[in-house]
């Protein structure tokens, strides 16, 4: 029983990585919390499901075309929204995000309607697995590879790729990485090219997941992503994929207890106790202030 | 009170509404404006103490049927000691961080009245007329117009000035002496207790109220009036109020597209007008300058101008 919970937990869990990890790389780099990454999410879930039910594609074909489109837009976003802004306020830019978030949450209901869709059950066959007592889907079994797999992917490209070294570069401090010739405006742009494509492909298992994609399913799912990135230690990648496993269970394990109703504060709750005891988060690094 | 009564009775009902809509919100949306356009402390969970405020308000008027004066003003206390207990823990947390907390503050706050019997779950309560001889449209625009006043005053005192220097410097505010909790923690308190008072005002406006009304959607409708009129300006905070609150009966055609414009208005806003459509400009200056005193800044601008 634990470990079918254990099991469910981290299902959930590595979802919450996937689009944590876009919130973190994005502030880590330009200090910005990007309000829009769960709708981001949303739309790469819409997309999917597009693809697959309207032109019949695979589940793996239409992750991979939700990820392309989700970086397009994740780019486009950063150009329109924040890029002007990068020289003002954080409370401006902030603000700015949230009204990405608004707006496109908004566009959705205008073109997809209010009610949740689901994926056909042909998209994904799901079968039960026994192992050690524990009964555990196919489809739980996916999210967590496709999740480990996109994940240890993201590791290599930013621990041994050039682009990667530049984006640590980028992160530790703008301004330096900017002369030493890295062009941090497409450093940025990679960054946020990188976060929405892992949040498209968190979207598409997140639709399989519930089998629901709905319009405000980006609003939940971010915040709680968000919550998911601070508990890890903000910008720090292996603390928002820490932070992911350990909400998703606490989440799980919480219903499994009986606090269904409480489901959605549980996240919240973790976040603001956190925060209280240790700001930086598990694995994060302290900044002091430099005037 | 009669003759309260019978102006209330000459004016259109529905033009009366959208004025008591416009009189709530300027009220929500200057008190925060003393959180975040004042003391620069972006909080997304205003709706939360508005919810705290009318629920109480609400509760007070069915269990306790006390006058509706007093009602508003416990129902303010209760949401402003709320909110300097929850601020006191949150508020040593910079921006980001302190609005998201503000955010999943008001998520457990909506959760926790979904669940608690007096509030009657999802069910939301239905609010008994308020006890006061004044019809309500007066009381609205009474407390709306004391509530302008109140933060004008506020603003231009010795405790606005050092709430402006922590929005603008929280270090240098600081080292010139001043206590940036404490001063945090009173102006989350001061703006909570608006937060409260348009709360109570909203249950007994509109005679009802669910959990589910203080989402993060309205939170944002209320930072929307704000950013529009101007972070932090008093006057812009009033006109953005009534454009906001009565734009919904012009753009009826489109009620359910009236968020697609609120976001892209954010966007637009703080891209090509951070300041909003009245920041940057002193009303006091102004209002000064047209009966032909010299207002006090004149001589530093002037100053300025020369070096």
């Amino acid at each position: 029983m634990l470990l079918q919970q254990l099991i469910n937990g981290i299902a959930l869990g590595s979802t919450y990585a996937l689009i944590a990890l876009g919130y973190t790389m994005v502030y880590g780099i330009i200090t910005l919390i990007n309000f829009a990454h769960g709708e981001i999410f949303m739309a790469g879930a819409f997309v999917g499901l597009f693809l697959v039910t309207v032109l019949k594609f695979n589940v793996f074909l239409a992750m991979a075309g939700a990820m392309i489109f989700c970086m397009i837009m994740g780019v486009v976003i950063e150009l329109i929204a924040y890029r002007p802004l990068r020289k003002s306020s954080r409370l401006s830019a902030l603000i700015s995000a949230i009204g990405v978030s608004i707006f496109l949450s908004t566009l959705a209901l205008m073109v997809f309607g209010a009610d949740a869709k689901g994926f056909p059950d042909t998209a994904f066959p799901v079968q039960q697995v026994k192992i050690l007592g524990a009964e555990i889907s196919t489809l739980q079994l996916l999210i967590i590879g496709v999740s480990a797999l996109l994940m240890l992917a993201l590791e290599f490209i930013v621990q041994k790729t050039k682009i990667g070294k530049a984006m640590r570069a980028t992160s530790e401090d703008y301004n330096t990485a900017a002369l030493m010739g890295i062009n941090v405006n497409r450093i940025i742009s990679f960054t946020f090219a990188l976060g929405s494509s892992l949040a498209a492909a968190g979207g598409v298992l997140v639709g399989l997941l519930f089998n629901a994609v709905s319009f405000n399913m980006g609003l939940m799912a971010g915040l709680k992503a968000f919550s998911a990135a601070v508990l890890g230690g903000i910008g720090s990648i292996p603390g928002a994929m820490l932070g992911g496993l350990l909400l998703g269970v606490a989440e799980v394990m919480g219903v499994a207890a009986g606090y269904s109703s409480y489901r959605d504060a549980i996240a919240f709750a973790i976040l603001v106790l956190v925060l209280l005891v240790k700001p930086t988060g598990l694995l994060g690094q302290k900044i002091q202030k430099k005037v | 009170m009669g003759a309260l009564q019978s102006i209330v009775a000459m004016v259109d009902p529905y033009v009366l509404q959208i004025l008591v809509n416009i009189g709530i919100a300027i009220v929500l949306a200057l008190g925060l404006n003393v959180i975040t356009g004042i003391t620069g402390q972006l909080s997304l969970g205003h709706a939360a103490f508005m919810s705290i405020g009318a629920f109480t308000s609400a509760l007070i008027t069915i269990k306790l049927g006390l006058p509706f004066g007093l009602n508003l003003l416990l129902s303010g206390i209760i949401a402003a000691a709320i909110g300097a207990a929850i601020g006191y823990p949150i508020l040593r947390l910079t921006g980001d961080y302190l609005a998201i907390c503000t955010l999943g503050f008001a998520e457990i706050v909506k959760v926790v009245f979904l669940n608690l019997d007096i509030t009657n779950r999802a069910l939301g309560l239905t609010v008994p007329p308020p006890k006061s001889p004044i019809p309500m449209p007066f009381y609205v625009w009474g407390v709306a117009i004391l509530s302008i006043v109140f933060v004008c005053f506020m603003k231009e005192s010795r405790f606005g000035r050092a709430l402006k220097a922590i929005r603008d410097d929280e270090i240098a505010a600081e080292a010139m002496g001043i206590n940036i909790t404490r001063y945090k923690i009173q102006s989350f308190a001061i703006g909570s207790f608006l937060a409260g008072v348009g709360g109570g005002l909203y249950a007994h406006f509109l005679n009802y109220i669910n959990p589910s009304d203080f989402g993060f959607l309205k939170s944002v409708d209320i930072l929307s009036m704000m950013v529009l009129g101007g972070l932090g300006s008093i006057a812009g905070t009033v006109f953005g109020a009534s454009v906001l609150a009565a734009a919904p009966e012009f753009l009826r055609f489109m009620a359910q597209y009236r968020m697609l414009v609120y976001g892209g208005l954010l966007v637009f806003m703080m891209v090509f007008r951070p300041n909003g459509l009245l920041g940057g400009v002193n009303f006091t200056d102004l209002v000064l300058r047209a009966i032909g005193r010299k207002p006090a800044t004149a001589e530093i601008n002037e100053r300025h101008n020369k070096g």
